[in-house]
């Protein structure tokens, strides 16, 4: 029998329908992944699972858990079966602990809310616990509070809290996206030897396709709500049926048509030994005051027309170096060049024409009350005769059909666009000086994997038509290499390895890039799986 | 956890030191000589001189301003210019009428505005939640001195449980003195509770939103258990900040209601000191209230860390 049974669920808050028809069931020790693009329904789902749903939301359907329909408990022994009978570990390891309890209090709340007992033997129950999921207790003792730790190490008082338990089913919802990817792994690998070790059944919410190849026993792949195709992993990567799972698989592995490189062109940027100290709070009133080393003697070169690449997991130093590139903070040491002048937070105004940048997300990066025209147009600050009338509307447009939207999206507002839309305005305020080096700084990190895919061919394609340079930023190695003719691979503030992307990828020299590789997970060779299948089913 | 507490010390320390100067200095710009008003129109030049001299006037400012602060660390505030007693005397009668005053209004409004800002938050949009917002609304337009006079109205002259005014007296016994701020407490209260209780509902709003909210209900807490475990704890910080400012404002602010139910507090005291010109009063009085008030902040700043582990471990 299965352990969990979703039938036909149905779910609409309000007038809005959220699911239809969703079904699919899962058997102990199995682990089923649903995926899909946000806005697919897939969170709603685990969370209609855990009965925690908005007040206003209607089900229909059934939620058969073992014997026991969920849709039919009281709240009482709803109660009584979260935490106990299903555990649930969430996507924000930062923010899903109460920064007021410490970690032993948390875990053994999980513990005292289910089972009668004496605060020592819970006590002793959670140190189990917490060492189990690899956070010793010489190290991490119960007393510890979740500010003290890192984002891997609050997930795993996350997952200690959702398995104290012994619950007999796990969801987790992206329960590795806000991690690096030396730390999804470990995380991963932890929650497949739980769900063994306990032979329980795991119902992993995730957008990441690699993850979920890598991972899942089953596949859900939803879209607007729907199930549009499910089935065993290796057999439903081999034979896909759904043109949507086909278009998602393809987008996910999406290889950009970059041009080919040119050898030879001149130096447009040049980082000599930069070096970039924070001042850490005081300790001491009269104490010499301790800096910390972010960006320790960097160096390289960015050529006319050339893309690169630069790696690293949160907090090596990426983002300081970007400032620092930008001319927004003060290197300590060493020296910045962009188009043969000094980069620093003094530099004139029009020096900074030729070097754009685009960030991260696409909903906080605009004031919401300007239109399109105003944001785009903010760039011409920097210009000592900025073009006007005519000029100015021709200049707007063009740029816009640069990046694949409408002249007439000039006069409308920041919240009329999709995200997409949004990462392409913002590629275009770029672009409208006409500059030689943009910096992507995890320009598409925040987009599902479609859109992602367009955004990577909008990147090629403007590099060719304007023979621009970039640097591109970002924690998604697979991304990085599709676009990037030379990487930079930074750890703690200093570049460890760097060369022609194809070459780190394929035969990476330093212990760190082997270890970044090693740890991101990859889409299966689909061509392969295909084949494979195909030979069994001919020798059979 | 100590070098906090030093840390938040000094601070005490040096803005007492400018708070100090700012009183000094700003009192004494203000025009008006309390020799030539205390001896009236009429007064001969050299009669003022004499007098200022015994007043201790016509030495420098800076002199003045040490003598001031100097006498202020002995217990010393001098002595009124208009009746003069010593102001050490003067303030000690009344601050045992306002402090009260302002502790037992100050326990009343947290213990009306507690449950009524939880009760709220845990019915957001629903009628309970509506009810207490609009009787917030309603307490913090009325003004104080209104709700006395109706109190008055109500509980003194209709019902004659309590007096209409007066102070009986710490030697009448505890329980006669605290009678008669009952009502000037209440007054005080309402309007005071009013604005915490909507504070306390919308700092549990922002809380209940938060993940680790979620992640207790998937533990297997009810809504309730969820909300007084995890979510009053974190709306403490704007809580405790609004109860720090509201201690202030009861303590000087009071004015209207001991006028209304004339009680001998400082507010009064103040308020006649300035008609007198009585300059050492009000400076006096002013930096005792200057004291408490960053006193409180200081113990405000100790509620903080005691509440959030996050600033005990931040130097």
């Amino acid at each position: 029998m299965s352990l969990l049974s979703v039938q036909n669920l149905s779910l609409s808050i309000g007038p809005l329908p959220i699911l239809k028809d969703v079904t699919f069931s899962i058997a102990p020790g199995e682990i089923l992944a649903v995926t899909g693009e946000s806005g697919s329904g897939k969170s709603m789902t685990a969370l209609a699972v855990m009965q925690l749903l908005p007040d206003s939301a209607q089900t229909t359907g059934h939620i058969m858990l073992r014997d026991e329909e969920l849709t039919a408990q009281s709240e009482k022994s709803l109660c009584a079966m979260r935490g106990n009978c299903i555990g649930m570990v969430f996507q924000e390891p930062m923010t899903a602990l109460n920064p007021l309890h410490t970690i032993g209090q948390q875990v053994v709340e999980t513990i005292r809310m289910h089972a009668v007992m004496p605060k020592a033997e819970a006590e002793a129950q959670a140190a189990a616990m917490l060492t189990r999921v690899g956070l010793p207790q010489d190290r991490f003792p119960l007393s510890r509070y979740p500010h003290e730790l890192s984002g891997g190490q609050r997930q795993r008082v996350v997952i200690a809290m959702a398995i104290a338990r012994r619950p007999r089913l796990l969801i987790a919802d992206e329960p590795t996206t806000a991690l690096d990817v030396t730390t999804q792994a470990k995380i991963l690998d932890l929650l497949k030897d739980l769900v063994a070790e306990y032979d329980m059944g795991l119902l992993m919410i995730t957008h990441d396709l690699a993850v979920v190849a890598d991972m899942a026993d089953r596949i859900v792949v939803m879209r607007k709500g729907e199930v549009v195709e499910q089935g065993d992993t290796k057999h439903l990567l081999a034979n896909m049926q759904h043109p949507y799972t086909k278009a998602l698989f393809k987008a996910s592995g999406h290889q950009v048509d970059l041009p080919s490189a040119k050898d030879g062109t001149p130096a447009i940027l040049s980082v000599r030994d930069a070096v970039r100290d924070y001042a850490l709070p005081r300790t001491q009133l009269f104490a010499p005051r301790a800096y910390h080393r972010a960006v320790k003697g960097v160096s390289f070169d960015i050529h006319h027309g050339e893309r690169v690449g630069l790696v690293g997991e949160s907090g090596c130093g990426k983002s300081t170096l970007t400032r620092a590139i930008l001319g927004l903070e003060p290197l300590q040491d060493g020296s910045i060049t962009a188009f043969g002048a000094p980069v620093g937070p003094d530099m004139p105004a029009t020096s900074r024409i030729k070097t754009q940048v685009v960030f991260q997300d696409p909903y906080s990066s605009f004031n919401p009350r300007h239109r399109v025209a105003c944001i785009l147009t903010e760039p011409f600050h920097l210009v000592d005769t900025p073009p006007t009338g005519d000029a100015l509307t021709q200049v707007i447009s063009d740029v816009l059909t640069d990046v694949g939207l409408q002249p007439s999206d000039s006069q409308k507002y920041i919240h009329e666009f999709s995200g997409g839309q949004r990462q392409r305005i913002a590629i275009a305020r770029a672009l409208i000086t006409k500059p030689e080096l943009i910096i992507f700084d995890e320009a598409v990190s925040a987009l599902d994997v479609s859109i992602r895919a367009q955004i990577l061919d909008l990147i090629a394609e403007l590099s060719r038509r304007h023979n621009l340079a970039y640097l591109f930023i970002s924690h998604d190695l697979s991304v990085v290499r599709s676009v990037t003719d030379r990487v930079l691979v930074m750890q703690n503030g200093e570049i460890v390895e760097q060369g022609e992307t194809e070459k780190v990828f394929t035969a990476p020299q330093h212990p760190y890039t082997q270890a970044l590789i090693n740890a991101a997970p990859v889409l299966p060779d689909l061509a392969a799986l295909t084949s494979q299948t195909e030979t069994s089913h001919d020798s059979a | 956890m100590l070098r906090y507490t030093l840390k938040r010390a000094l601070s005490l320390g040096l803005s007492l030191v400018v708070a100090s100067l700012v009183i000094f200095f700003v009192i004494e710009v203000v025009p008006g000589d309390p020799a030539s008003f205390m001896l009236g129109l009429n007064a001969q030049p050299d009669t003022i001189a004499a007098l200022r001299s015994e007043l201790g006037l016509d030495v420098s400012k800076l002199e003045r301003y040490l003598v001031w602060v100097g006498g202020m660390l002995q217990g010393d505030f001098g002595t009124s210019y208009t009746y003069s007693t010593p102001v050490t005397e003067m303030i000690g009668d009344r601050i045992w009428v306002s402090l009260p005053l302002a502790l037992y209004a100050l326990t009343l409004s947290t213990l009306i505005a507690f449950p009524a800002g939880i009760y709220a938050a845990s019915r957001r949009g629903k009628p309970g939640d509506m009810a207490v917002m609009g009787a917030t609304q309603l307490g913090i337009a009325v003004p104080n001195f209104w709700f006395a006079m109706m109190l008055v109205l109500i509980f003194a002259i209709n019902l004659r449980w309590f007096s209409a005014g007066g102070f009986a007296g710490w030697d009448k016994g505890a329980a006669a003195a605290m009678k008669s701020l009952t009502l000037p407490a209440i007054a005080l209260a309402l309007p005071q509770s009013a604005i915490l209780a909507r504070v306390m509902r919308s700092a549990l709003l922002d809380v209940l939103g938060e993940d680790f909210m979620r992640t207790a209900r998937a533990k297997g807490l009810t809504r309730r258990q969820a909300l007084m475990r995890h979510g009053l704890r974190n709306a403490m910080i704007p809580v405790l900040t609004i109860i720090g400012m509201q201690f202030s404002f009861l303590l000087a602010g009071a004015i209207i209601i001991e006028q209304v139910f004339f009680l001998p507090g400082l507010g009064r005291l103040i308020f006649q000191s300035i008609s007198a010109r009585d300059l050492i009063v009000v400076e006096s009085v002013v930096m005792l209230l200057v004291f408490l008030v960053i006193l409180v902040t200081f113990l405000v700043d100790l509620a903080y860390a005691a509440v959030d582990p996050r600033l005990r471990s931040r130097t």
